[in-house]
């Protein structure tokens, strides 16, 4: 098969005629090399305009050809509902396996020549591109896509090769690569990643599992967030943060809640952090009038345009950056900043470019890698079924998300989750958090009784994070695991018991404020 | 935290947070996980959230709540729940028939009542709003109630469009949460045409018995109906000059609410 010409069809409509059972040996795929690799000596920005290349492979006898890059990328993924509604999923079972065969063949060079977004408008690309380590890409440079898969399947890509590597990694790789692995791939490679990261706790070591306490309240009242921060205390919950998603975005309100939980952290010496998940501006503005802020959040996104409906920009996040590690709150380290992500947020801005809902989502983690955070996480099923349907949906693309962010060094936890509209329960969640913990996910929330009361979704609860703990045999991070011995809320066998009301830790923690 | 919830109130250290939020905390524990009770109590809500979602509206009661007052029925291009949830855009834009069922005429307002994520909230709420907002709209040139079915907020400015209305108000079932499935929101909207942005809207959101009630809710729909008629505007404008009184709303915009993505139900 030789090279295609001419403008073709993104999607061809598969041929539905039965045919006999063909085997491996007679499926084939070649890929047109893009241009960009035949002339090594372009650089990105001059090959912008030079990359309506197709792709095509051949599957039981028929023929598939997809258009560009882009169009590949989004044939191979695993069906989801954003893709079908932004026109991009493939068309039939059949022309999704011969998107995945064309992929696998595709030497990963071609992703440093070619930009899914343009380079010359978009700050993300211009970033991706920019900041790729060569020298860290140098042991797969010679590979392709399938052989990536393999290759970190293998023995060989261990903890240190993959952490010596992701500089060398770019988001449309990883993509790439993760379309081609199963569930089981996805959870056995992350397993091997390790991303670490410090404030005034250690996340991502191994043998933990962080949570984030998340006490919402529909008001922001601050009885009520303080009593769901005590429970979540009492069950060991927050090494990760305690952080709090405001009923209404104003720097009051965000003053009131940073100061609310920095007096909780500080009356009981717990080792964690804060933080307020309001838009990036508000929590400059309190620093600017000196409130306790350890760390700063901000959805992000991954296109320049998606990012501009969020209504921030690299260079907002940089002054952000640059603000919270001059105060200089953390004690072991100075990882300060808090990112949230999610698969579909970019179609849904209307600023998705034609990529799909997956690659365009790992490439937020290459402006979250920027700024060293210490916390990211995606929410993987709040956007809702538009975006990922189902359970089977909303799994996969949280499987996905972990590793992916782990591979380029992002330390990634997830937000197991899922609205009313969507057909998932918390069955579901417990599937998603157990093979989570099993690829070794740096945190995931903590919501009591995992029923979000002002963002009206369900998450995981402090009993499930117990549930995990106890049953992966993993600790909170060592200087929060430290608090919880001190205040005699491990037993022998280092678990957490239920903390009955005449408990030590229940006394010193439910006795109002001002008592001895 | 135990899993015998002190009965005595007096000696319950969770008591004075219990009465502060409605989050579900210190439910106690068996082992790690969530005792029978509050397990299952909370599979109830679910199953609650779920019905309302994929329930659906009485539009034969609705029209004879409103009569005398006319009414329209239209439907989506959305043909059933599973398309709606899949397909926003759908949701967005009027079957033919329907479309071709509008006819302009001279209205100061229409309002539509869109099923959206609540058919509980549409059954509960809507009719006694529109009531108590026409009763305080004397003068007002309303058009005939359009009722519309697997509708999304934006399926107003096609309506609104249609029908030469001057201002569309929408009155959705807002997805449901576990504690409240029958919450209501209302988007105003001046000048409706297909292709309005969310931020050229206003909105009242969390109508529902324990939150804002119905006499409330019109007072606020009818201030601002009666704002955007005066300075032909609706949207963030408007917002930012409401008095205190009437409360800053939460924008319909892509954020929302504070740092999450979009929730889908608009």
């Amino acid at each position: 098969m030789g090279k295609v010409d001419g403008p073709l069809l993104i999607c061809l409509k598969g041929d539905h005629q039965r045919r006999q059972p063909i085997f491996c040996a007679e499926m084939s795929s070649q890929v047109v090399p893009a241009r960009a690799t035949m002339i090594p000596s372009l650089t990105p920005r001059e090959q912008g305009a030079a990359t309506e290349m197709a792709y095509s492979a051949t599957l039981m006898g028929q023929r598939h050809v997809f258009a560009d890059l882009r169009a590949l990328l989004a044939c191979a993924s695993p069906r989801r509902s954003g893709d079908e509604l932004a026109g991009l999923a493939a068309t039939s079972d059949e022309q999704r396996v011969a998107a995945r065969l064309a992929l696998a063949d595709l030497p990963l060079t071609v992703f440093l020549n070619e930009a899914l977004v343009p380079y010359e408008t978009d700050e993300v690309t211009r970033l991706i591109l920019d900041s790729h380590d060569r020298r860290a890409f140098a042991p797969v440079a010679h590979l392709t896509v399938g052989g990536l898969r393999d290759w970190l399947l293998s023995y060989a890509a261990d903890e240190a090769a993959l952490i010596a590597l992701a500089p060398g990694l770019t988001p449309e790789i990883v993509a790439a690569v993760s379309k081609l692995m199963r569930n089981q791939d996805l959870i056995t490679v992350a397993a091997k990643c390790r991303v670490i990261t410090r404030f005034r706790t250690t996340m991502g070591l191994a043998g933990r599992l962080g949570s984030r306490l998340q006490p919402n309240h529909p008001t922001d009242d601050p009885t009520g967030i303080a009593g769901s921060i005590l429970d979540g205390l009492l069950c060991g919950v927050g090494d990760a943060v305690i952080g709090i998603n405001p009923a209404s975005d104003n720097l009051a309100s965000y003053i009131t809640l940073v100061e609310l939980i920095d007096a909780l952290r500080c009356r009981f010496n717990i080792p964690t952090q804060s933080c307020v998940l309001a838009h990036v501006t508000t929590a400059l503005d309190a620093m600017a009038r000196d409130a306790p802020v350890d760390l700063v959040f901000q959805s992000i996104a991954g296109t320049e345009a998606a990012n501009a409906s969020f209504g921030i920009g690299l260079s907002l996040l940089d002054e952000a950056h640059q603000a919270a590690l001059a105060l200089k709150r953390g004690t072991v380290g100075d990882n300060c900043l808090y990112f949230e992500t999610g698969q579909g947020s970019a179609l849904s801005a209307d600023a998705h470019h034609g990529v799909d809902q997956q690659t365009v989502e790992v490439r937020a983690y290459a402006v979250a890698r920027r700024f060293q955070p210490f916390l990211v996480n995606t929410v993987v099923g709040f956007i809702g079924p538009e975006y990922l349907y189902d359970a089977k949906q909303i799994i996969r693309a949280g499987l996905e998300d972990h590793l992916c962010a782990k591979l380029l060094g992002v330390p990634m936890g997830v937000d197991v989750c899922y609205t009313n509209h969507a057909e998932a329960d918390q069955d579901d969640m417990d599937s998603l958090m157990v093979l989570l913990a099993a690829a070794g996910v740096n945190f995931i929330m903590g919501v009591p009784g995992a029923d979000d009361v002002m963002l009206n979704y369900q998450s995981t609860s402090y009993h499930d994070i117990l549930t995990l703990r106890h049953l992966f045999q993993r600790q909170p991070a060592p200087e929060f695991e430290q608090w919880l011995r001190w205040m005699g809320m491990l037993d022998e066998q280092g678990r957490l018991p239920p903390q009955s009301g005449d408990s030590t830790a229940a006394l010193r923690l439910l006795a109002p404020a001002g008592a001895p | 935290m135990s899993g015998d919830r002190p009965t005595d109130p007096r000696r319950d250290p969770w008591s004075r947070f219990r009465a502060a939020t409605p989050a579900r905390i210190a439910l106690g524990r068996v082992g790690d996980g969530l005792p029978t009770a509050p397990m299952l109590e909370f599979q109830a809500a679910h199953a609650r959230a779920r019905d309302t979602v994929h329930g659906t509206v009485d539009y034969d009661r609705l029209a004879e709540r409103l009569a005398p007052h006319a009414v329209l029925r239209v439907h989506s291009q959305a043909a059933d729940r599973a398309t709606y949830l899949r397909r926003p855009d759908l949701g967005r834009r009027l079957d033919p028939q329907s479309a071709g069922a509008l006819v302009p005429g001279d209205w100061d307002l229409v309002f539509v009542i869109a099923d959206g994520l609540s058919a509980l909230a549409v059954n509960h709420h809507a009719a006694d709003l529109v009531l108590a907002a026409l009763a305080r709209l004397p003068g007002w040139r309303v058009g005939p109630v359009v009722l519309a079915e697997q509708a999304r907020v934006a399926l107003g400015d096609e309506i609104g469009g249609l029908l030469g209305a001057r201002l569309v108000a929408v009155l959705v079932g807002e997805r449901p949460g576990l504690s409240v499935a029958d919450s209501l929101g209302v988007y105003l909207t001046w000048g409706p045409r297909i292709g309005c942005k969310d931020a050229e809207r206003n909105c009242i959101s969390n109508i529902h018995a324990a939150g804002l009630g119905i006499e409330p809710a019109a007072g606020k729909l009818v201030w601002l109906a009666t704002e955007a008629s005066v300075r032909r505007l609706t949207g963030v404008a408007l917002k930012e000059d409401a008095p205190t009184a009437i409360g800053p709303q939460e924008p319909p915009a892509v954020i929302s609410p504070s740092s999450r993505g979009p929730q889908g139900g608009s």
